[in-house]
């Protein structure tokens, strides 16, 4: 069978990127040509300006070696340009004369600099900064010549004057505009980089428009001419004064442009047959020119060329920050704000520190940030998702580190952490070997990182340090993980879509989730198929049958697996509370199936540790008998309700803390959850049940009783926020379950409340449970799948007595 | 030890997308009945830290060790991705539903 020809125009980032998209979709569909008129390999654009400061040199910056073509059997035609696109005989003229011939086309010509049409600009020594030709002219200039002249203070205009002066010369920025990097900052941001770069060295001549260059008698430039009649000397012109779609090739092929190759929401031109990605791209009125747009192209380019189909392109939001070392600077969005918005500002001249939040109805909708960019790219995240900030509009200026903090919201510290600093503390990963992976490897994604480093591929409590960290590395290229990310690699669908669909389209088992949602992998991975599985059990309760295969093993043995592959077995002691017969039955057990450790466990029972997996049938039979069922300690489940001793027996209890515990238990034992969920129930507010970092959290108090909810331990303590007071133990139940059921229905498989929260907004929380009628409904709701799920699973297998736990064969 | 096919099991003990042991003298053997739906022995040891990789998850021809995640391609022993390492294979053939382990 013959494959589909695909020919890319443009060996660039957006080029390459959609074909690394298109392999990762559908290996197999095309047979592919990239043709590039620079003689290198695909490299990052966006480093040219370390590169020109001395601080990255080119092979730095190649991101795709020649290996990577030939290993993917993609033919690179580099050095050569195309100099036409025959649309009738489907084929791409090159300028040796050659002939390529397509099926399907890909435009990715990029952008040029914009020349300004002023006598002289086509005199030696004048050039754009847009490539590796460009870079090295300017490096050569900069060891033959003192003087030179950035016509343009944008962002790239400044990155250029700052890496010549880097290479000593000496710089004069000419700019149009009042301020710099207008399109960027706001006024006072941008004076504020003005004074800071004078003071490295750079000079300014703005407002200042530029009428002509003049050249000296060999035709090279010697000063630039401007309106008022004054000349500045110059051995060099950068010109950088914006960049324009680079649309020739369309335009003489007759493909309909305006200012860049007009596509629709599939990234598809006038031509069915060619579509257009990245700088020379107009997607509804707009021509992005950094690099997070163009990225989310090519993916959904890459969906329809590998026949999918489904993916629109919507459009991007932006951010920036400028790569001069030494100088932190950020905005995104709408960052100058209009008669409709509001503004959060802080501003410290002295320190060096401006702040300013745009918002829009309790939304955040742009920010600028200089000296302090900590939170840029946290800032970002909540305009991206259009976050309600009302319930943190007071600390909103003040960064994520003033929120209650989850386990990942430590952007703020990662910049300031030095190399040796272990940010994922399961794989011993410092912080120096991630950035090394990020630069010398080409990463973009978390994925690529975690895969690479295996930084925050185990429990993911330092998702956020990576993120931080790739943020950090690669500036404003970083197209920042969408929040809406797809559950895993098997799929482009997020979770939320999944379970939509579940519930919508009456699906009923792992598989039929897979065909409908077209699923890439045949059955999935060990990061999906668990979720599956649980967004399966708790939409359909009695249902669904449980699929074991899509469990992780300790939820399969229902034991906690160790790391010699013993299991450790932790049976339920409602409340915290025993009796001597259960734990003479504890203490029997132990020595009979050598247990190798007990230990009280912080949640008030007891962990027999060293178990066979042969045993643990054995074990539970011999539990049951005594009484006791499984206490979930291995599950994303409802662990363990913590209770002090209440009014039974302490002076201070106010409440029965440790029998309201015991019901709490009894009602919620054995749900499964989209991660693990603890309670805890405290007498009084001396709180030694520690109930305010729990899950959800009783303080009894004389009155009543507070409900508190989404606190955790762990890595980052997140204390719980308050929902409501209310007076009885029955009404404490019925928040409790409708809670937990609001969790069990809108989470994400492995999300603990601490985050759900954040990402939900506690307002939207409160809102569903202050509702009685809905409060009930999400109780009932409860119950229901608690009918299914109220079975000790141990007395269960151990009845069984399923082969799987043992041996299939034993051989001699 | 001779080369010689030894008889394990039959393919009806090794539920779909889950993994049985076989106790040898030296050391565990597991068999995986992966998405494919053959039948693939491999040492019962992850080439990282020696996890058991009969409790990982099965998915496609790939086993994830239930220790730190690693994948091994059931058919090479290969750690796949980035990771480096392999953990030995055995030949099986399967008869009329009966699985014989080439040891």
């Amino acid at each position: 069978m013959s494959r589909e020809r695909l020919v890319v125009i443009g060996n660039g980032m957006a080029g390459v990127r959609a074909v690394e998209e298109v392999l990762k979709a559908d290996e197999q569909r095309y047979a592919i040509t990239i043709i590039g008129d620079e003689p290198y390999e695909n490299y990052n654009r966006i480093l040219l300006s370390p590169v020109l400061a001395g601080e990255n040199t080119i092979e730095d910056i190649i991101l795709n070696s020649a290996e990577w073509y030939a290993e993917n059997g993609i033919e690179l035609i580099k050095g050569v340009a195309a100099t036409r696109i025959d649309r009738v005989r489907r084929e791409v003229e090159l300028a040796d004369g050659r002939r390529v011939a397509y099926d399907k086309l890909i435009i990715a010509t990029g952008s040029k600099p914009f020349m300004l049409p002023v006598p002289g600009n086509d005199l030696d020594g004048v050039i754009g900064f847009r490539d590796i030709a460009d870079v090295e002219t300017m490096l050569e200039a900069a060891r033959k010549y003192d003087k030179a002249v950035v016509i343009g203070g944008g962002l790239l205009g400044l990155e250029a004057a700052n890496g010549l002066m880097k290479n000593g010369m000496d710089v004069t920025v000419v700019h149009l505009m009042e301020t710099l990097m207008e399109r960027q900052l706001d006024a006072t941001a941008g004076e504020m980089l003005r004074k800071s770069l004078e003071e490295r060295g750079m000079t300014f001549v703005m407002p200042a428009k530029t009428t002509e260059l003049l050249g000296d008698d060999k035709g090279r430039v010697r000063a630039v001419k401007l309106e008022d009649g004054r000349e500045i000397e110059a051995d060099l012109v950068v010109m950088a004064a914006g960049i324009v779609p680079n649309v020739q090739l369309a335009k003489e092929a007759g493909i309909h442009c305006e200012r860049g190759i007009v596509v629709n929401d599939y990234l598809m031109t006038f031509d069915p047959r060619i579509h257009a990605v990245g700088e020379c791209v107009q997607h509804r009125g707009v021509c992005y020119g950094l690099v997070a747009p163009l990225y989310e192209q090519a993916r959904v380019l890459a969906n329809h060329l590998a026949g999918s189909g489904w993916m629109a392109y919507e459009g991007s939001v932006t951010s920036t920050k400028l790569k001069v070392t030494g100088i932190d600077l950020f905005s995104a969005g709408d960052f100058l704000g209009g008669p409709e918005t509001e503004e959060i500002v802080m501003q410290d001249a002295r320190g060096g520190i401006y702040k300013k939040l745009v918002l829009r109805d309790d939304r955040l909708v742009g920010a600028v940030l200089y000296g302090d960019t900590m939170d840029g790219t946290w800032y970002f995240q909540l305009i991206k998702d259009g976050t309600d900030i009302s319930d943190i509009r007071g600390k909103l200026l003040f960064g994520q580190a003033h929120l209650g903090d989850s386990g990942h919201g430590e952007e703020a510290a990662v910049a300031n952490l030095p190399d040796e600093a272990e940010i994922c503390g399961c794989n011993g990963v410092c912080k120096g070997e991630i950035v090394a992976a990020i630069k010398e490897q080409g990463l973009f994604t978390l994925e690529d990182v975690r895969a690479h480093t295996k930084a925050s591929a185990s429990c993911g409590s330092c998702t956020g340090l990576v993120e931080a960290l790739l943020a950090h590395t690669l500036g404003g290229d970083y197209s920042a993980t969408p929040s809406e990310k797809p559950m895993c690699g098997c799929t482009d669908h997020t979770h939320d879509q999944v379970r939509a669909a579940i519930v919508e389209n009456g699906l009923k088992s792992i598989a039929e989730v897979m065909r409908f949602m077209e699923w890439k992998t045949p059955n999935g991975c060990a990061s999906c198929r668990p979720a599956l599985n649980y967004y399966l059990l708790c939409a359909w309760p009695g249902e669904y049958v449980d699929d074991r295969a899509s469990r992780f093993i300790n939820e399969r043995a229902h034991g906690n697996i160790q790391k010699d592959g013993t299991y450790s077995v932790v049976p339920r002691m409602f409340g915290g509370v025993t009796t001597p017969d259960e734990l003479r039955a504890i203490a029997d057990v132990a020595e009979k199936y050598n247990a190798r450790e007990v230990k009280v466990t912080g949640g008030q029972r007891i962990d027999l540790f060293g178990i066979t997996k042969e045993d643990l049938p054995k074990i539970w039979a011999d539990l049951a008998k005594a009484g006791m069922v499984s206490g979930h300690a291995y599950g994303k489940a409802l662990r363990t309700v913590k209770t002090c001793v209440g009014s039974q027996w302490c002076r201070f209890g106010t409440q029965d803390s440790t029998g309201l515990g015991i019901r709490l238990e009894q009602l919620t034992w054995g749900s499964w959850m989209p991660h693990k969920f603890k309670m805890g129930v405290s007498g009084c507010p001396r709180n030694c049940a520690e109930a305010t970092i729990k899950d959800f959290g009783v303080v009894c108090v004389d009155s009543g009783y507070e409900l508190h909810v989404g606190g955790n331990g762990g890595i980052k303590v997140r204390v719980t926020d308050l929902i409501a007071k209310v007076e009885t133990e029955e009404e404490v139940l019925g928040w409790a379950g409708a809670f937990i059921q609001l969790y069990r229905e809108t989470a994400h498989y492995l999300e603990r409340t601490a985050p759900w929260i954040e990402r939900k907004g506690l307002s939207w929380v409160k809102e569903q449970l202050e509702d009685e009628q809905r409060r009930k409904e999400l109780f009932e709701r409860f119950r229901h799948s608690q009918k299914f799920a109220q079975h000790d699973p141990w007395s269960e297998l151990a009845e069984k007595d399923d082969p799987i736990f043992r041996p299939v064969a034993e051989l001699a | 030890m001779t080369d010689n096919w030894v008889e394990v099991a039959k393919v009806a003990d090794i539920p779909p997308l889950l993994a049985r042991v076989v106790k040898t003298k030296h050391g565990d053997i597991a068999l995986f009945h992966a998405g494919d739906g053959q039948i693939y022995a491999l040492d019962n040891k992850c080439p990282h830290q020696g996890g058991p990789l009969s409790e990982g998850i099965v998915h496609d021809c790939r086993v994830a060790c239930p220790l730190h995640n690693w994948v091994i391609d059931l058919k090479t022993g290969e750690a796949t991705g980035p990771d480096e390492g392999k953990t030995r294979t055995y030949e099986v053939k399967v008869e009329d539903g009966r699985v014989f382990l080439k040891l």
